[in-house]
């Protein structure tokens, strides 16, 4: 059914208010009599909970709770990313307010049976926090420093049902831009709010609505771009994937401030499930009349397409973008034009990324002094990360600006994993840099991470342990460039090549001091040169890494060790005399290079050793160690 | 005519599609997607073909194949493993990772099994970080492979039943 | 509107938009370039900023700008000589060092190599990052052009000029990463592609990346060969753009040095490529009447060009019944050496080999075509060299070209009139055809033969010309890409002509993919326009069908033009061929 005006849009609101009315509210757990009809569990659908299973645990629930006649005040939905990924998957049941972690579809049965039948929290799926060792069945640390804008529905509706987000105040930005706000208006509320593009380059997005919107124009175009290649980063795929409404809502509020009529979701072919979920979000936004011919009856029409990127990291730089959309190799082009001038088949585009969008409904909303009153004086607002590697509590998380990155990895994250000690966070992607321990205590925000010697980049946010070798992870960001520089520029298709290949040498023990100087310098010369974004900032990896960690490449460069154990060419394996001669790794060593006689001490022959590290796997003594 | 979509010849599905879409030299990669699907890969020939009906010249489409990793010029295997290589998944062992999946499977990343049955690729992170180190096989996420017996046990569910490779492995760390 | 900046300091005012580029070429600053290519008569605009080389510094940005590619602004401050610039442009000539042979020493472009000449400028005295080197088989596979992508520098200059200016397509970049490179679909050689061997990609190549089929090997072996009987014929168009490879100004027209220095060089007879024009003349003007009288499908189009034969061939099958079946002018005149010369003065025509020397490269590939020949051991032309093939080889024997004395072709072949020489430009043919037609359909003299529409360097021309009480409307195109055009729309009926005229490079065969480089200096291409019109101007008989050898070869030996014995020797057909 087209809603025909704001009018339908509220009434069709208040008809689906009864969809969340039992959504996180606090109510103690009695039996099922005592609640209103209907229960909800919300089981995680993102992308984590999803690879564990988490459809076949929904479908279980629904199976035994039918079985156990259950089915009509139960209902079983799947939502969006909890953001708590290293427990999943996760379910919440509503209203009760309890949350089950790392949940398997063995535990089906006892769900349904102990907490539905019996009226009591299954204790063994709670969630353990590390510190108190207690149980809790919600309000875990993990939530408590961050605040959940972009992902404000994420968990909490259904994505595939268009009348949850209409319930969640779905669609009321919109509303208010068309009948209450004026285009300028509605770019001067952007501007105003502070907020920042979230894929990483951090321009004013009310400026760039307001660029796209000058002169004149026969056609402009809305860009999403949800091509999230930074390898770590899921936080659109996650957007996408739980709440895809208030992306097209944001597309739909730029249109109508710039003067586009169409938009394009350029998304990653890789996210099937985001795909499936933006497909159906537009279909029913279609049938709803929220896209197409003149929305919610005023003079404004707006519609979507989706397009497949088809695996370049690059395509998420926007004038690489636009040339993928147009058919063509997504090669980055000069600036300028800048795509606000000439863009999509050189019209006016303005491309956003999906966090940004994201944000856009609630500051319409609240309005911008609500959101500039969050974060730090250039960067407003939140921003998501996620955070992963070396960390307890992997996930994804949304905090204000300014945070620090010990309250993100230490209160948020849990703290490092396996009790070892933290070493850097990596931010910002293959852009990004290797932040050391004196910046924990940084608030983080756009131009504080650049002047540590890193970027925002989309927010993926990784930690690492004294186990991670520097010399090796910037190798590994080099490698990532090379594999996806488009090859146009010469500084960036042959500059970076050759980065790796010095930093290769460093791991294979071969480099010299002279190795360490062209790195740095031809690092300079590259970020100098440059065509676009991503040659631009690929030496930042090397570039930080050598100003923080400078002592590991000497390591590798002079004392020939790589002190993390990574480098397996620097890598020499020693049994020590806690060898209690029972053989076994000679037993196991491929190059049979162990020898010594049963009962007396071991010897490794350097010269033949592979470097599998076997035998250090194999002995029961521990006393095998590698330097 | 024939209406079963899986019976009717691959280029006249991938015309009937090209004749379906509103703009086709513009919607280029999207028709590059279908027609892999419709093949399994896109050899010169099927490149050739989209370049005549669309009329664009051949070196277009195949510099645009080439540029995308998503597209592959060589037959893939009944299965597809990809190895994520995303940075979570790096610092949490995914380079041991490939390379246990390389012995297993005896290739290399970018090759397929003799017996066609496999390819080995690695992709970007796909948002499984949580699950770190995590390979997909046909798009199915497969996660926490840290022992030989996990990797093993994933790509068992793939063989054909009997295969002297689903035999039971040692438990080793990777 | 004009904005005001400064350059190194000096301050200027120029147009908004204007690059930093051609804003510093304002004030006689000069930054190096290398991807860059402005040709804008030919609708080629390489500024995709890819080399990096001519990177400058803005006050206020953060990384260097590339001044080919980025307009000036009011109040911009530009340091196009600092150590940073310099020093970012000098490693990038470096990096594409390091992957680059570095044979320039046997490499035939060494001395006339854009890469070459910048290392030089910038001082470039060692490699400082050395690494993987690409290996690419080098493509062999044509008759008329070696692909070698190993010196390839992805200026994609090629892909550019193929694409937008010619709209063949044959290159595309293909890749990504350290691996791009401009290659082939399908990384077929190019003889199995749609390429129509214009050259054009050879004639813009930076590097030695692209380069003609190097035959002069194969002439020497036949001037040395005392068994050999060997004749040389020479195209309009390099008479006046030799000089250039001796130094001299474009436009300088060399024709009796030539003549004198091919005759040192040993050959037989010196004969003309301009005989064989005006015979062209005889047989298309015929054919064009012919097919008035009877009916025929017009328009008529020139087929003179090889690489737009082979053009229409691929790219439009459906119409090849419109070309003229005529021969070449070159081919004309290696058959009739084979032929009516051998006849004439009792040479066995197995004896004869015919060189010619041309300013375009598709003559390899054409001379090459099996049915272009009496039978398939006797082609109408042997071996083709281009202008700069020729000036290599004078400069190999050792001749002082400018000192040279003049000297005449020899007769009967060398006999030419100023209809044949405008062959060489851009419209030439088709106004050599209208003199011609001209007096054979009103029966009356033609005074003011300078059919003016048809002549300059826009790249459709169109006239229409009344003659007798018919208004024969008239379109000359060159560059395929403008050819491509007027098909369409011949194709959809939208445009109606009588005759067309087509050459496939940009400006005629004076700007053909074998004159001497132009290195982006289209003034040049205006010289050599020039001179071909002086030349004709001096011409005592500017009228093919008044050539009185040709009209002697025709009562002795061929008969009636588009007769039987001229469509054996003087026509031939074309070939369907895929578009790849």
């Amino acid at each position: 059914m087209k809603l025909k005006d704001t009018g339908e849009l509220n009434e069709l609101k208040g008809q689906s208010l009864a969809l969340l009315k039992n959504r996180r509210i606090s109510s103690p757990l009695t039996t099922l009599e005592a609640l209103g009809k209907p229960r909800h569990i919300m089981v995680c659908g993102g992308t984590g909970c999803h690879a564990s299973d988490s459809p076949e645990i929904a479908a279980l629930l629904k199976e035994e709770l039918n079985q156990r006649g259950l089915s009509d005040q139960v209902e079983v939905l799947q939502t969006g990313c909890f953001g708590f990924c290293e427990k999943g998957p996760i379910l919440e049941i509503h209203p009760d307010n309890i949350m089950y972690v790392q949940v398997s579809t063995t535990d089906v049965a006892d769900i349904v049976e102990e907490h539905f039948i019996q009226g009591k929290q299954v204790e063994r799926l709670l969630y353990v926090d590390p510190s108190s060792e207690q149980r809790l069945a919600s309000d875990f640390p993990f939530y408590h420093s961050q605040l959940r804008i972009a992902l404000r529905n994420c968990s909490y509706i259904a994505p595939e049902d268009i009348r949850e987000y209409i319930a969640a105040d779905g669609y009321q930005a919109l509303a208010k831009v068309l009948f209450n706000m004026s285009p300028a208006s509605v770019i001067e509320e952007i501007k105003k709010s502070g907020l920042r593009g979230r894929g990483g380059g951090g321009f004013p997005t009310g400026v760039k609505w307001e660029l796209t919107g000058q002169g004149e124009a026969t056609q402009r175009y809305i860009i999403c771009n949800a091509d999230e290649g930074d390898p770590g980063a899921f936080m659109d795929r996650s957007i996408l994937e739980g709440d895809p409404h208030s992306v097209l809502e944001a597309m739909l509020i730029a249109g109508s401030a710039i003067g586009a009529t169409h938009g394009f979701i350029y998304i990653r072919a890789e996210y099937p499930l985001a795909i499936h979920r933006l497909e159906i979000s537009i279909n029913q936004a279609r049938e709803y009349g929220l896209l197409g011919e003149k929305i919610l009856g005023s003079d404004f029409s707006f519609d979507v397409d989706i397009k497949y990127g088809a695996g370049a990291f690059v395509c998420g730089e926007e004038t690489a973008l636009i040339h993928s959309i147009e058919g063509a190799r997504g090669e980055p082009s000069v600036k300028p034009p800048f795509p606000a001038q000439e863009g999509l088949w050189g019209k006016p585009t303005c491309v956003n990324n999906v966090e940004t969008f994201a944000n856009i409904p609630p500051i319409i909303l609240r309005g911008s002094d609500w959101f500039a009153g969050i974060g730090t004086e250039k960067s407003k607002g939140t921003k998501v990360f996620a955070l992963a590697g070396k960390v307890n509590n992997v996930g994804l998380v949304e905090v204000p600006m300014g945070t620090t990155l010990r309250q993100i990895i230490f209160d948020i994250g849990g703290g490092i994993k396996n009790h070892k000690s933290f070493k850097a966070a990596q931010t910002g992607g293959p852009s990004g840099g290797c932040i050391p321990t004196k910046y924990l205590d940084t608030p983080i925000d756009y131009e504080s991470l650049i002047s540590i010697g890193s970027m925002m980049g989309s927010g993926g946010l990784i930690v690492m342990d004294d186990s991670d070798c520097m010399v090796n992870i910037a190798k590994f960001f080099l490698e990532f460039t090379v594999d996806e520089s488009c090859g146009r520029c010469t500084a960036c298709r042959v500059g970076t090549k050759r980065l790796h290949e010095i930093l290769t040498k460093i791991t294979e023990g071969k480099g010299t001091l002279d190795d360490l100087d062209s790195l740095e310098q031809l690092s300079k010369i590259i970020k100098d040169t440059s065509l676009c974004g991503l040659g631009q900032s690929a030496p930042n990896p090397i570039l930080s890494t050598i100003e923080y960690f400078k002592d590991e490449y000497l390591a590798h460069i002079v004392d020939k060790s790589c002190p993390a154990g990574v480098c397996k060419s620097l890598v020499k394996y020693k049994i020590t005399d806690k060898c209690k001669g029972c053989t076994l790794c000679t037993k196991h060593c491929p190059a049979n290079c162990i020898s010594g006689s049963v009962k007396e001490p071991h010897v490794i022959d350097e010269e033949r050793c592979l470097k599998c590290g076997v035998c250090m796997e194999k002995c029961r003594f521990g006393a095998i160690v590698h330097h | 005519m024939c209406n079963n979509p899986l019976l009717k010849d691959p280029y006249q599905q991938l015309d009937d599609y090209i004749d379906s879409i509103p703009y086709k030299k513009e919607n280029l990669i999207l028709i590059l997607h279908r027609a892999q699907e419709i093949f399994g890969y896109l050899p010169d020939k099927v490149q050739w073909h989209i370049a005549q009906k669309l009329d664009l010249p051949s070196a277009k489409i195949y510099g645009v194949v080439s540029f995308y990793s998503f597209f592959t010029m060589k037959p893939r295997g009944k299965h597809v493993a990809n190895v994520c290589m995303g940075t979570a998944c790096f610092v949490r062992g995914s380079e041991k990772l490939q390379k246990e999946v390389e012995s297993q499977l005896g290739i290399k990343t970018g090759q397929t099994t003799e017996d066609q049955l496999f390819s080995l690729d690695s992709v970007r992170c796909i948002g499984a970080c949580g699950l770190a180190p995590v390979m997909t096989v046909d798009g199915k996420v497969h996660g926490r492979l840290e022992t030989t017996a996990d990797i093993k046990q994933a790509l068992a569910k793939y063989r054909p039943e009997g295969t002297p490779e689903e035999a039971k492995g040692s438990n080793s760390n990777i | 509107m004009d904005i005001q900046l400064k350059i190194n300091d000096i301050p200027l005012t120029v147009p908004a938009g204007m690059s930093i580029l051609d804003a510093a070429r304002t004030i006689n600053i000069d930054i190096p370039t290398l991807c860059y290519l402005n040709l804008h008569e030919m609708r080629l605009n390489n500024h995709i900023a890819s080399c990096r080389v001519c990177v400058v510094e803005v006050e206020g940005r953060r990384n260097l700008a590339p001044a080919c590619s980025t307009p000036v602004f009011d109040g911009m401050v530009v340091k196009t000589d600092t150590q940073r610039a310099v020093l970012g442009r000098r490693t990038m000539v470096e990096l594409l060092l390091s992957d680059h042979p570095k044979s320039c020493l046997t490499c035939p472009k060494n001395l006339d190599c854009d890469l070459q000449a910048l290392a030089a400028d910038l001082g470039v005295r060692n490699i400082t990052y050395e690494g993987e080197e690409s290996e690419f088989a080098i493509d062999k596979s044509s008759l008329a052009i070696i692909r070698d992508p190993n010196k390839c520098i992805r200026c994609r200059r090629c892909e550019t000029m193929c694409n937008d200016v010619q709209t063949v397509g044959v290159y595309s970049a293909v890749g990504r990463g350290f691996e791009t490179v401009v290659k082939t679909a399908f990384d077929l050689p190019l003889h199995d592609t749609s390429c129509t061997f214009c050259g054009q990609c050879v004639a813009v190549c930076p590097t030695g990346a692209l380069m003609e089929l190097d035959q002069v090997d194969k002439v020497w072996k036949a001037l040395n060969d005392p068994t050999r009987y060997v004749v040389v014929e020479t195209a309009p168009a390099v008479r006046v753009a030799l000089g250039e490879g001796f130094g001299l100004e474009p436009g300088t027209i060399v024709t009796g040095k030539m003549v004198a220095a091919l005759r040192r060089l040993g050959f037989d007879r010196v004969f003309d490529t301009e005989f064989g024009a005006d015979v062209t003349i005889m047989e298309e003007a015929t054919e064009l009447i012919h097919r008035i009288e009877h009916g025929g499908r017009l328009p008529i189009l020139t087929s003179c060009c090889p690489a737009w034969v082979k053009f229409f061939e691929h790219q439009f099958p459906d119409l090849l019944d419109i070309p003229s079946t005529c021969k070449s002018p070159h081919q004309m005149l290696g058959v009739l050496s084979k032929s009516y010369y051998a006849e004439t003065y009792g040479i066995d025509p197995q004896k004869i080999t015919v060189v010619s020397i041309m300013p375009c490269i598709a003559k390899k590939y054409e001379a090459a075509r099996p049915e272009l020949g009496q039978d398939p051991v006797t082609p109408d032309v042997d071996i083709v060299i281009t202008t700069r093939e020729l000036s290599r080889m004078l400069r190999e024997a050792g001749i002082h070209f400018d000192h040279l004395k003049e000297e005449d072709f020899d007769h009967p072949l060398g006999e030419s009139t100023g209809a044949a020489v405008v062959f060489g430009t851009t419209g030439g043919v088709i106004e050599a055809a209208l003199r011609t037609a001209y007096e054979w359909l009103t029966g009356k003299p033609l005074e003011n033969v300078e059919f003016e529409p048809l002549r300059g360097m826009d790249g459709i021309k169109e006239a229409v010309i009344p003659i007798g009480k018919r208004d024969f409307r008239i379109a000359v195109t060159h560059g395929l890409g403008n050819a491509r055009t007027i098909l369409e729309k011949i194709q959809s009926g939208e445009s109606h002509y009588d005759a067309i005229e087509i050459m496939a490079c940009p400006g005629g065969c004076i700007g053909g993919g074998g004159q001497p480089y132009h290195h982006g200096n289209l003034e040049i291409l205006e010289a050599r326009a020039n001179a071909i019109y002086q030349e004709d101007r001096s011409k005592p008989l500017r009228k093919s069908h008044e050539n009185p050898a040709v009209l002697k070869l025709y009562r002795d030996y061929i008969g009636e033009p588009y007769g039987e014995k001229a469509h054996r020797l003087l026509h031939t057909s074309f070939t369907k061929r895929p578009k790849i």
